[in-house]
């Protein structure tokens, strides 16, 4: 069977799977709908935070990021796991204890303030949808690349399986459809990397395998990461290992980064709002330890994808004739992911660091003398040729690594997996601050439960339709905006969470200032560098890691304010007093 | 029953330092800070430095998270608060 075949069964097979889960787990209560009930074991709920949090890019671009960062990557690989470390201590357990719905429902009553739960609300609205219009686009380039639908229609399908399990299931529907998803992605993103594990290292843990040596070929004997770093120099880059090399970030930056990214995770509100779907508080600790268990099977495979890719990338094109050029470098050539200018017209593919044109490529839909596409970029003036797509790194690892259709096929459902499950856990978010701490607690105190289940239907049925709307219609800033979420939810809500649980003084004038100080200065940081071609005036610091600054400005504000106004009154020191033990966490829910 | 409360508080307290400090030491101390001296030493194929920040420091987090599963549901029940 073709792979073209292959693939539409094992996505019809996938996707029935998480329309059938979503029908047994409808719902018909707005606690059912906002947080399954209360009543996921840690175990499954585990699971559901790992497909949540595991987006498309963590499925198909990270492992290709490190793979031309080296060491630098270990900012994504610390980044979005550490924040679990910190949820699990700092969070979780005491907003499961709380047990309301969403994150703005703490904040709003935490500093007894409805400005306040204004804040956050819209902080969780714009940190969800930056986040959501980039899955939408996942959806449909995974759909046009392994299914050759238009893109456009890849996300037309995405939007109709989301808004029918999302809108039907509420937040019962998505946890268990996201258990699924997630068995699917972690297989499918193993069985590649064990097949090239073996290949390469003869070792079929990847995890042990990039610390093994290279079974055969010239390199035979010697260890992958060393031979790695010898690739590397001989071309003019650092060496794979090596950290704050010429070209990467300094120790500062990668410090920052990896800081704003781990409390960025631990503040985000649609990995926080599953902590709140577990029995009890001591299930929201051990399920924090599941997620971070499930996402950690993914996080140490990444990296030695990595080097594997690298090392199979130059040893197998870099310095080759193109004639002689193995298959799988011609099929993606034709999808634009890879490249190769022929700026010294000797046929031979040479590998160099630098851009080898300018933009990406586009093809002038003639052939060259030596069968390769042209291009109508303009070359620079370096004497790199290649130009390569990291997102190629896990997308052709099965062909690189000549496995089976079904196993591409597999890939292909597994990046679907994570797109779709990231992108209906964001919508539920948007949908619960809209219809809950919008609709509910500030419009309308008396709607009836089947208004606001209504009202929440109604609130995913838009909230799809904006981020279809901006699938197809990308805007083009998606890649700057993810610095957006991260450095906002790192600058909003994290201090601010935190210092209601530790610190009793902490007030509604201390948080407001708090909020809006951090806010403030990551968005015109980030506006200025990433919109306005500003210089990263602070130390260097980029744009990606300024929430950390943004968090301590936050932090600061917040004390300094509530130490100078009165304290919080005696029935909110109480409640704070009262969530710091498990006591009486399941009877809680039902507000 | 007020005093056994706080000292609850304060025994969580202290755990979290702990695991936090370990929690920071293997991700920033490893894997960012002393990186290059972490190099020097080297594992099978790994510089220990670059293993920490690419591997360890995840295997690390895993682990300091079920700890403090563990011993909290202990310190739960001894202080009689737990659900």
């Amino acid at each position: 069977m073709s792979i073209l075949t292959w693939t539409y069964i094992m996505v019809g097979i996938t996707f029935s799977l998480y329309l059938s889960i979503a029908w047994i787990a409808r719902v018909k209560t707005t606690s059912g709908f906002y947080v399954a009930g209360g009543g996921v074991s840690p175990l499954a709920n585990g699971m559901a935070t790992a497909a949540d949090w595991m987006s498309a890019a963590s499925f198909i671009s990270m492992a290709g990021l490190i793979s031309f960062m080296g060491y630098t990557g270990s900012i994504y690989l610390l980044g979005w796991t550490g924040g679990y470390v910190l949820l699990a201590l700092l969070l979780a357990p005491y907003l499961r204890k709380f047990g309301k719905f969403t994150v703005p429902d703490f904040v709003g009553d935490r500093y007894y303030s409805d400005i306040a739960r204004f804040v956050a609300l819209m902080c969780a609205i714009f940190v969800s949808f930056t986040y959501v219009a980039g899955q939408m686009r996942g959806v449909g380039i995974v759909f046009s690349r392994f299914l050759e639908v238009d893109v456009n229609t890849g996300v037309l399908i995405g939007m109709a399986i989301v808004f029918f399990y999302a809108s039907l299931g509420g937040m019962k529907g998505i946890t268990y459809t996201q258990v699924a998803q997630y068995l699917v992605l972690i297989v499918a993103y193993l069985v590649p990397a064990i097949a090239i594990s073996l290949k390469i290292t003869g070792t079929f843990i990847p995890q042990l395998g990039f610390g093994s040596t290279i079974a055969e070929g010239a390199n035979a004997g010697k260890y992958l990461l060393d031979v790695l770093n010898q690739l590397n120099t001989d071309l003019g880059f650092s060496a794979y290992t090596q950290a704050f090399g010429p070209g990467s970030k300094s120790m500062l930056d990668v410090f920052c980064i990896t800081m704003a990214l781990m409390v960025g995770t631990a503040g985000l509100p649609h990995v926080i709002v599953r902590f709140y779907t577990v029995p009890s508080v001591r299930a929201a600790r051990l399920s924090a330890g599941y997620a971070l268990l499930f996402i950690a099977i993914l996080y140490t495979t990444a990296p030695a994808i990595a080097s594997f890719a690298r090392y199979n990338m130059i040893n197998s094109i870099s310095g080759v004739e193109y004639s002689k050029a193995p298959a799988w470098f011609k099929n993606w050539e034709k999808t634009g992911l890879i490249a190769w200018s022929d700026k010294n017209q000797d046929g031979i593919i040479e590998y160099f660091p630098g851009d080898p044109f300018t933009g990406k490529p586009t093809f002038t839909g003639e052939k060259g003398s030596y069968g390769q596409e042209l291009l109508s970029n303009s070359p620079t003036d370096n004497k790199n040729e290649l130009f390569i797509d990291r997102d190629i790194m896990v997308l052709a690892n099965p062909e690189i690594a000549n496995l089976p259709p079904w196993v591409i096929a597999l890939v292909a459902a597994g990046g679907l997996a994570a797109a779709l499950s990231t992108a209906s856990g964001l919508l539920l978010v948007i949908s619960s601050s809209i219809s809950h701490d919008l609709y509910y607690r500030l419009i309308n105190r008396n709607a009836s439960e089947k208004q606001r289940l209504m009202v929440g239907r109604i609130m995913i049925g838009l909230a799809v339709c904006v981020a279809g709307y901006f699938g197809i219609h990308p805007p083009g800033f998606v890649a700057q905006v993810v610095a957006f979420a991260f450095g906002l939810a790192a600058s909003s809500f994290f201090p601010i969470i935190v210092l209601g649980i530790f610190f009793k003084r902490a007030n509604r004038e201390g948080a407001i200032c708090g909020m809006i100080a951090g806010i403030s200065f990551t968005c015109y940081y980030i506006v200025n560098i990433k919109f306005l071609g500003g210089t990263p005036w602070l130390l260097g610091i980029s744009a990606e890691g300024i929430g950390t600054v943004g968090m301590l400005i936050n932090f600061i504000v917040t004390l300094l304010v509530s130490f100078m106004t009165a304290p919080p009154p005696a029935d909110v020191q109480e409640m704070v007093e009262n969530i710091r033990f498990p006591r009486g966490a399941g009877a809680s829910i039902d507000h | 029953m007020k005093k056994d409360l706080k000292l609850y508080w304060k025994k969580n307290l202290s755990l979290m330092v702990v695991l936090l400090s370990i929690w920071a030491i293997v991700s920033y101390g490893f894997g960012i800070l002393f990186v290059d001296q972490m190099n020097a030493i080297k594992i099978a194929g790994f510089p220990l430095g670059f293993w920490f920040a690419q591997q360890g420091s995840i295997y690390v987090f895993v682990v300091l998270i079920f700890i403090y599963y563990f011993i909290m549901k202990k310190v739960d029940e001894e202080f009689d608060v737990h659900e």
